[in-house]
């Protein structure tokens, strides 16, 4: 990696010196381009995808404090703004500190981690049905999972290290099975799909031979749900994510550069197969880490790269959007699972689907661009 | 799309095939080799669609498939079917009770009404013939689906076909109290018609019909909204969940002459449709703008073809359940065995996903005694090693 670092210092071209320096400039097909220099770092900004992440994450921020008013006990937005800031009552503390910010943090985590993993897979594939659900990361710890609950008869707390344990076994069973000298994404995916078969056949396996009781709460988890959780599910979310998100935007500033093919992409100084193993490493890590903690919430990771990809436009992988509307589907979703049929919470596996579906089925019928792949 | 079809249709490309099939007067449009990149997948700009692994084949030189010559597919193909006869024939011999083979044979013949004869003449035979047909259907949806969505990620159940049924089948349960097998099976299929109808409708609309992503996203995106909906009755309602849970596993036990009879005409019908659109599928895998140059109506052959995997798929879901893996696997082995001619993945993929079924069937009957194990476990179970050693073995990237 250390050649490709420091790819961005290069001297710049000659031909166009403006376009190295701060501002904003119109790029040549006609999208408005942000550019950032500061010393040796300098970053490069589509502005449309700059837009579309800052209002994803403001409507993401606004329903996210609009849940933390809701529930069986209603708080003013005064209220928890209070409380947040430590002025608050002591009976709002609880309630908003322990019961719903850490379930709205997870939420936001969790979906920002499925958008941004989910728009990694599309991209190195070229294909938007390769989302993380398929290739048997999510469906290693469905299976983990549901054999904690229904054989272990494991508490909550049990079940997500299980899943974990699942969700990382599975994704490094994967990648070893998938390794040939190098890890070929195609490869990669097709092994996922024969691991996903089996760890689906596990998991049914086990429901059909479960208490009907235990094969509920097994179903509830396999639907992805953000109940009761608290802030030691943020935690590890938080730091993952904070690794892992410079991570990927690390290494895919070299994704441009591969679509011009492998042979030019060396020439230009960005090793493909490293970059490309490297992405899908960290994806897997995502979307395990995702899945410990919500438990494999479907739809996101498929539906929030392509939204992005639509509103972006041009051949951007819009990683960054994707993530911020990932987090906007997940809070909004929870929050419709939550009230649609008080006082039962529904798991937000179910309600991502039902809001995320419609919208991509409009967005493709309204499509302008024909065959816009993954 | 443009771009990535000129040497397609290099003449050196075309001859070496035509004499491979053994026909050379084969035209170019069913003869012309979809290259490696077959799909460029689903319409991604010509970029290189995988690692690297696969360089676009130069033109001339015979490409890796097991079987190269029409001859050799053709035997291939014969010791194939000999191999599903053996299978089928285990699958009425053995079962949870140990019945010895002469009494099996006998009760093929004559029925003498003792619990022996009973046990194969009503359980197994039909049992195998159900496994023989539902295996079929999947290996034959899951290779046309490849086809024409041209994704090589498309099982049977992109078009809606498994999430249309499952909600149909939930429903079933919970508002009309449905709980027999043979009470799903309608339900069940007018689900998946259903759905797919829909998922057809929406991927057609805007500009461009019916385009391979268009559609495999519409599915997959359908499938998320229904699976979602039956996932909320479930959740709200401990009873159904109870019945369903069984369907969900997807199993071939249980299921008298009735349901093999009532869903056998579909199978038989889907399957004469599979194999005539085995020529259009070549075309479709040029990409349509070379199809449709090639004279090939290109939104027609979609429709009829995607009709054939609905009939196929829709009649093996109400019959057996939901069995994954199956359809999506079965036409890559094809693939790799007789290379990417439709006219020959088509035949293989009939053969080889009943072989598997049937052969999964037989040993979850028989590791569990006195109980049995679910056959999409067993096939996921026996299917995925051996597909994972196929995968790093061969460069299976060509589609």
């Amino acid at each position: 990696m250390d050649a490709t670092i420091d790819a961005p210092a290069a001297p710049p071209p000659t031909d166009r010196p403006t376009a190295r320096a701060t501002g904003v400039t119109r790029a040549p097909d006609g999208s408005l381009v942000v550019r950032v220099r500061r010393g040796r770092l300098s970053a490069r900004l589509d502005a449309r995808s700059v837009a579309v992440t800052a209002v994803a994450l403001g409507l993401a921020t606004l329903v996210f404090a609009w849940s933390l008013t809701l529930g069986d006990y209603p708080l003013s937005l005064g209220d928890v703004v209070r409380t947040l800031v430590g002025q608050g009552e002591q009976r709002h503390e609880f309630i908003v500190r322990t019961l719903r910010l850490p379930r709205g943090l997870t939420g936001l985590l969790v979906g920002a981690s499925l958008g941004l993993a989910g728009a990694v897979f599309q991209r190195i594939m070229r294909n938007p049905l390769a989302s993380p659900d398929l290739i048997g990361i999510s469906n290693g710890a469905a299976a983990a999972a549901v054999f904690v609950i229904v054989v272990l008869g494991g508490s909550s707390t049990e079940v997500t290290w299980g899943a974990l344990a699942g969700a990382v076994g599975t994704g490094a069973a994967i990648h070893l099975l998938a390794y040939k000298r190098g890890i070929s994404g195609y490869r990669l995916v097709l092994v996922g799909v024969a691991v996903t078969a089996m760890m689906t056949s596990i998991t049914s396996y086990l429901l059909t031979r479960a208490e009907i009781y235990e094969a509920q709460r097994a179903v509830v988890w396999l639907t992805g749900s953000l109940n009761a959780r608290g802030w030691d599910h943020v935690r590890p979310l938080t730091v993952a994510l904070a690794v892992l998100l410079p991570a990927v935007l690390a290494l895919a500033r070299h994704l441009r550069v591969l679509d011009l093919g492998d042979d030019a992409a060396r020439g230009l100084g960005a090793r493909a197969d490293r970059v490309r193993s490297g992405l899908l490493l960290v994806a897997t890590a995502l979307v395990a880490v995702s899945v410990a903690s919500a438990g494999p919430v479907s739809f996101v990771a498929l539906v929030a790269p392509q939204i992005g990809r639509r509103l972006v436009g041009g051949s951007s992988a819009a990683l960054v959007p994707s993530a911020a509307l990932g987090a906007l589907l997940l809070v909004a979703s929870d929050l419709v699972a939550r009230r649609v049929v008080a006082p039962t919470e529904l798991p937000v596996g179910v309600v991502t689907a039902i809001l995320g579906a419609p919208y991509l089925l409009i967005l493709l019928a309204r499509a302008n661009r024909i065959g816009s792949a993954g | 799309m443009t771009a990535t079809w000129e040497p397609l249709l290099s003449p050196g490309t075309a001859l070496t095939d035509a004499r491979m099939f053994g026909e050379p007067n084969t035209d170019v449009s069913t003869a012309a080799d979809p290259r490696p990149g077959m799909t460029t997948v689903a319409g991604a700009p010509p970029a290189r669609p995988d690692s690297g692994t696969a360089p676009a084949r130069p033109a001339g030189r015979p490409r890796r498939t097991l079987l190269a010559s029409g001859w050799s597919r053709a035997g291939g193909l014969l010791l194939a079917v000999a191999v599903l006869a053996v299978v089928a024939v285990c699958s009425i011999a053995f079962g949870s009770k140990p019945i010895p083979f002469g009494t099996v044979w006998d009760a093929l013949w004559h029925n003498d009404g003792s619990n022996d004869h009973l046990i194969v003449r009503d359980l197994r035979v039909p049992r195998t013939l159900l496994g023989l047909g539902v295996g079929a259907a999947l290996g034959l949806a899951g290779a046309i689906m490849q086809g024409v969505t041209r994704n090589p990620l498309a099982d049977p159940g992109i078009l809606g076909v498994d999430a249309g049924a499952a909600l149909a089948v939930v429903l079933a349960i919970h508002a009309f109290s449905v709980t027999t097998l043979g009470g799903y099976v309608w339900f069940a299929f007018g689900g998946a018609a259903l759905a797919s109808a829909a998922v057809y409708l929406l991927g057609s609309l805007g500009r461009g019909g019916a385009t391979p992503v268009k559609l495999a996203l519409a599915g997959a995106a359908l499938s998320a909204l229904l699976r979602s909906i039956s996932s909320a009755v479930l959740l709200l309602d401990v009873e159904t969940l109870d019945q369903f849970r069984f369907w969900l596993a997807g199993s071939l036990a249980g299921r008298g002459p009735d349901i093999v009879a009532g869903t056998a005409p579909f199978v038989v019908a889907g399957i004469v449709m599979a194999l005539l659109s085995a020529r259009t599928l070549n075309t479709l895998s040029l990409g349509d703008d070379v199809a449709r140059a090639l004279g090939v109506r290109v939104q027609l052959a979609r429709a009829t073809s995607s009709l054939a995997v609905v009939v196929l798929c829709g009649a093996a879901t109400a019959a057996a359940g939901p069995i994954g893996f199956v359809g999506l696997t079965v036409p890559h082995v094809a693939r790799a065995i007789c290379g990417p001619d439709y006219r020959w993945i088509l035949p293989w993929s009939l053969v080889l996903a009943p072989t598997l079924l049937l052969g999964a069937d037989t040993l979850g009957r028989v590791v569990a005694r006195p109980g049995e194990i679910e056959v999409g476990v067993i096939t996921a179970f026996v299917g995925a090693p051996f597909f994972i050693a196929l995968v790093r073995r061969r460069k299976l990237a060509s589609l």
